[in-house]
C-alpha cells in the first residue's frame, strides 16, 4: 500500500463499501451492529487506505502500524476492508458468523489475519495499545498504534487507567480515535453517563487532543497526516464527531439500530440508498 | 486497593521488633531466617539473557522485590500504579509484540480484580502473559478479606487455555519462572508470601503438568500445592512416627492437573487428601474431586480453607485455626484414613 496515493473519492467509495458489506454480512448473521459501524466508515477507510503502514502479505510484520478496534462490535466493518486489502479471501466472509467461521461479531486475532488484537469487552483496547506502544519503545521500533474507541466506551474505568498511564509514560506513538457518535444503547451518552468534555479530560491526563468531523474525508486525512511519530511525547487523541447510523436515513441517530436486521424490501431499499449515495 | 505496600517490611520480616508474627513461617522459623523473596532477582537474571523478559507491577515493587528487576533492567520495567486491570492488559499488548511479561501484584487484586483481563486479554488470545499473584490465600493474615485470595485457584482454573501453577518455595518459583518463558499461552503463577519455608534445597526439575513426588508412602497420598507443601511434608513426618506412611506430591500445576499421578495415587495408596491454602470449592481439591469421580471409589478428602471468609489474625494463627499447619494436616490425614 502507498499511503496518501488514493483520492478522496476512492476513500468515500471504500466507506460506502464498508456500509454495504455491513448490510450484506448482517443479513447472513441475522443481526448486526449497523449504526456503530456506519459512524466509523470514513475513519476505517482513511486509516486502512490512506494511513496505516501495513503489509497484507505479511500480517505479522513487526514494523507494521497497529490498529486495535477497541469498540470490537464494529468488526463487521473491518473484515471487508481486510479482505479487500488481501489479508484473506473475500469469499471467507460468505459464511460470516456461521458455525466454525473465524468471523464473529467481535474479532478474534488468532483466527483472522490482520486483526492485531481480539476485542469485544469494552474498555480494554487502550491498555492493549499502550502495551504495544511500550513494546515498540523497548524494541526501538517506530510503528504507531491506533486504537478506536467508542464514546460510550469512555464510561469504562480501565480507559482512564490507560489514559493516565499513557500520559505518564509519554507514548507519543499511541493514538486514540474516539468515534463520537453520541449514542450508546439506552440513550445519548450525555443522558446515560456524560463523557464531555472529552478533549479536556484527556488533555488533563497529558494527551495532545484534536477534534474533527469524522465523516469529512479531507479533514480525517489531514489530521492523520499531522500525527506525530512514535517517540517520547504526549499520546495523541482524535475525537471524531460522527453520526450514528450515518448513510442510512432510517438509522441515523436512531437508538433502535444499534443492533438490527434488514431483510426483504428493507434490505433492498437500504442497499439502494447506500449505492445512490455515490451517484 | 493495595494500600499495604508501605508496610512491605512486614513481609520481609525486617520491621523493628522482628518478632512480627506475620513473618513467621508455618513451622515457626524465626523471621530473620525467612527465605528471600527471589522474584525480582530471578527475573532480572533471566532478563540478562533473554530480551523478551519484561516485568510489571501495580505499586508493589518493594513488596514483591521487582525493585531488583527495575534496578537492573529499567527500560523493561513498568510500574503501572495502583491499576491492576490496566497492568494486565498492557502486559497482553506487550506479549502481542513478542515479549514475555511477568505482571505481579497481590493475588487478591491480580486474580480477583483482574480476572476478566486474564481471561479475555491473556488466555483467550493465548498471550504469553505470566500473571503472578503473590501473598495468596490467607497469608495476608490480619489485613483481612480484602487482601486474602482464597478464590483465585477456582476462578483461574475455570479459564480455558490458562496454565495455573503454584510455587511451593523459592526454588520452585525459580523453576517455574524459567520454565514459563517458552511455555505457550498465558499462565497464572500463585505464590505465598514469597518467603515461604524451604521445600527444595536446589532448583527442582519441574515440568508443568507433572507432579513432583517428594515422599514415598503406601498408606495415603497427600497432594499439596503452593506454600503448604512444606507443612504437608512435615505432617508426613508426624504420620510416619505413628506408622502411617504418606506419599506426598507437590501438585504445582493445578491446571492442567496431572491425572496420571492422581490415578496412581488412588491405585497404589488407596486414599487421597488434598491440601491447599485456598477455598476448597473449586481449587486443587475440586480439581481432584472432579477427576476422582471417574475412578474407583477410595477415601478422599479436600482440606483447605472452608467456604467462608477467614477471620483476621496473624498468618501462623490462621494456619493453625484452619489446621493448615503440620499438626493439623496430619490430624486431617488420620481422620481421612479412619473414615476408610
Amino acid at each position: 500500500m502507498n499511503p496518501g496515493s488514493n483520492s478522496d473519492a476512492f476513500l468515500a467509495d471504500r466507506a460506502r463499501f464498508v456500509r454495504t458489506e455491513t448490510v450484506r454480512l448482517s443479513r447472513i448473521a441475522g443481526a448486526g451492529h449497523y449504526s456503530s459501524t456506519f459512524s466509523a466508515a470514513e475513519l476505517f477507510a482513511c486509516l486502512y487506505y490512506d494511513h496505516l503502514k501495513l503489509d497484507p502479505a505479511n500480517p505479522a510484520w513487526e514494523e507494521r502500524d497497529r490498529f486495535v478496534l477497541s469498540k470490537g462490535h464494529a468488526a463487521i466493518g473491518l473484515y471487508p476492508i481486510l479482505a479487500d486489502l488481501g489479508f484473506f479471501a473475500p469469499s471467507a466472509l460468505d459464511d460470516y458468523t456461521r458455525l466454525g467461521s473465524p468471523f464473529g461479531d467481535h474479532p478474534d486475532m488468532k483466527k483472522i489475519a490482520g486483526v492485531d488484537f481480539s476485542s469485544g469487552s469494552l474498555g480494554h483496547g487502550l491498555s492493549i495499545g499502550l502495551g504495544m506502544a511500550l513494546a515498540g519503545r523497548i524494541g526501538g521500533r517506530d510503528y504507531r498504534v491506533h486504537v478506536m474507541l467508542g464514546d460510550g466506551e469512555l464510561h469504562e474505568g480501565q480507559i482512564w487507567e490507560a489514559a493516565m498511564a499513557a500520559g505518564h509514560y509519554r507514548t507519543q506513538g499511541l493514538i486514540a480515535i474516539v468515534d463520537r457518535n453520541t449514542l450508546c444503547i439506552d440513550g445519548t451518552t450525555e443522558e446515560i453517563m456524560s463523557v464531555e468534555p472529552i478533549e479536556d479530560r484527556f488533555a488533563a491526563f497529558g494527551w495532545a487532543v484534536s477534534r474533527i468531523d469524522g465523516h469529512d474525508i479531507p479533514s480525517i486525512r489531514a489530521t492523520l497526516r499531522a500525527l506525530k511519530p512514535a517517540g517520547e511525547g504526549k499520546p495523541q487523541l482524535i475525537v471524531a464527531d460522527t453520526i450514528k447510523g450515518k448513510g442510512v436515513k432510517r438509522m441515523e441517530m436512531a437508538l433502535n439500530w444499534h443492533v438490527g436486521n434488514l431483510v426483504g424490501q428493507d434490505y433492498d431499499d437500504v442497499m439502494a440508498e447506500l449505492m445512490g449515495e455515490e451517484a | 486497593m493495595a494500600e499495604a505496600q508501605d508496610q512491605s517490611e512486614i513481609f520481609r520480616g525486617t520491621q523493628a521488633g522482628g518478632a512480627l508474627r506475620d513473618a513467621r513461617s508455618v513451622q515457626g522459623t524465626p523471621a530473620a531466617a525467612a527465605p528471600a523473596f527471589i522474584l525480582g532477582e530471578e527475573l532480572a537474571d533471566m532478563a540478562d539473557a533473554d530480551p523478551r523478559v519484561v516485568a510489571l507491577t501495580a505499586d508493589l515493587a518493594s513488596a514483591n522485590r521487582l525493585v531488583e528487576f527495575k534496578a537492573r533492567h529499567p527500560a523493561r520495567f513498568f510500574d503501572m500504579g495502583i491499576a491492576e486491570k490496566n497492568m494486565l492488559t498492557v502486559a497482553a499488548g506487550l506479549a502481542s509484540c513478542g515479549y514475555v511479561p511477568f505482571a505481579a501484584t497481590f493475588a487478591s487484586f491480580c486474580a480477583l480484580l483482574g480476572a476478566e483481563q486474564i481471561r479475555t486479554d491473556c488466555a483467550y488470545p493465548r498471550m504469553k502473559v505470566r500473571a503472578i499473584g503473590h501473598h495468596s490465600g490467607i497469608s495476608m493474615g490480619f489485613y483481612g478479606t480484602s487482601h486474602h485470595a482464597t478464590e483465585d485457584l477456582a476462578m483461574m482454573r475455570s479459564i480455558a487455555d490458562l496454565t495455573v501453577v503454584c510455587a511451593a518455595d523459592a526454588n520452585a518459583l525459580r523453576a517455574i519462572l524459567r520454565e514459563s518463558v517458552d511455555h505457550p499461552g498465558a499462565m497464572y503463577i500463585r505464590l505465598g508470601r514469597g518467603r515461604d519455608p524451604v521445600v527444595y534445597g536446589e532448583v527442582p526439575a519441574l515440568r508443568f503438568g507433572q507432579a513432583i513426588r517428594l515422599r514415598e508412602g503406601r498408606d495415603i497420598t497427600i497432594i499439596a500445592t503452593g506454600a503448604v507443601v512444606r507443612a504437608t511434608l512435615d505432617a508426613a513426618a508426624l504420620l510416619a512416627a505413628d506408622g502411617i506412611e504418606a506419599r506426598v506430591l507437590d501438585m504445582h500445576t493445578v491446571k492442567p492437573l496431572n491425572l496420571a499421578a492422581l490415578e496412581a495415587a488412588a491405585r497404589e495408596t488407596g486414599a487421597i487428601l488434598t491440601v491447599e491454602e485456598a477455598n476448597i470449592v473449586g481449587g486443587l481439591g475440586g480439581a481432584a474431586a472432579e477427576a476422582l469421580v471417574d475412578m474407583p471409589r477410595i477415601p478422599f478428602r479436600r482440606h483447605g480453607v472452608p467456604d467462608e471468609f477467614a477471620p483476621v489474625g496473624p498468618p501462623a494463627a490462621l494456619y493453625a485455626h484452619y489446621r493448615l499447619d503440620a499438626a493439623g494436616i496430619a490430624a486431617v490425614a488420620r481422620e481421612t484414613l479412619k473414615r476408610a
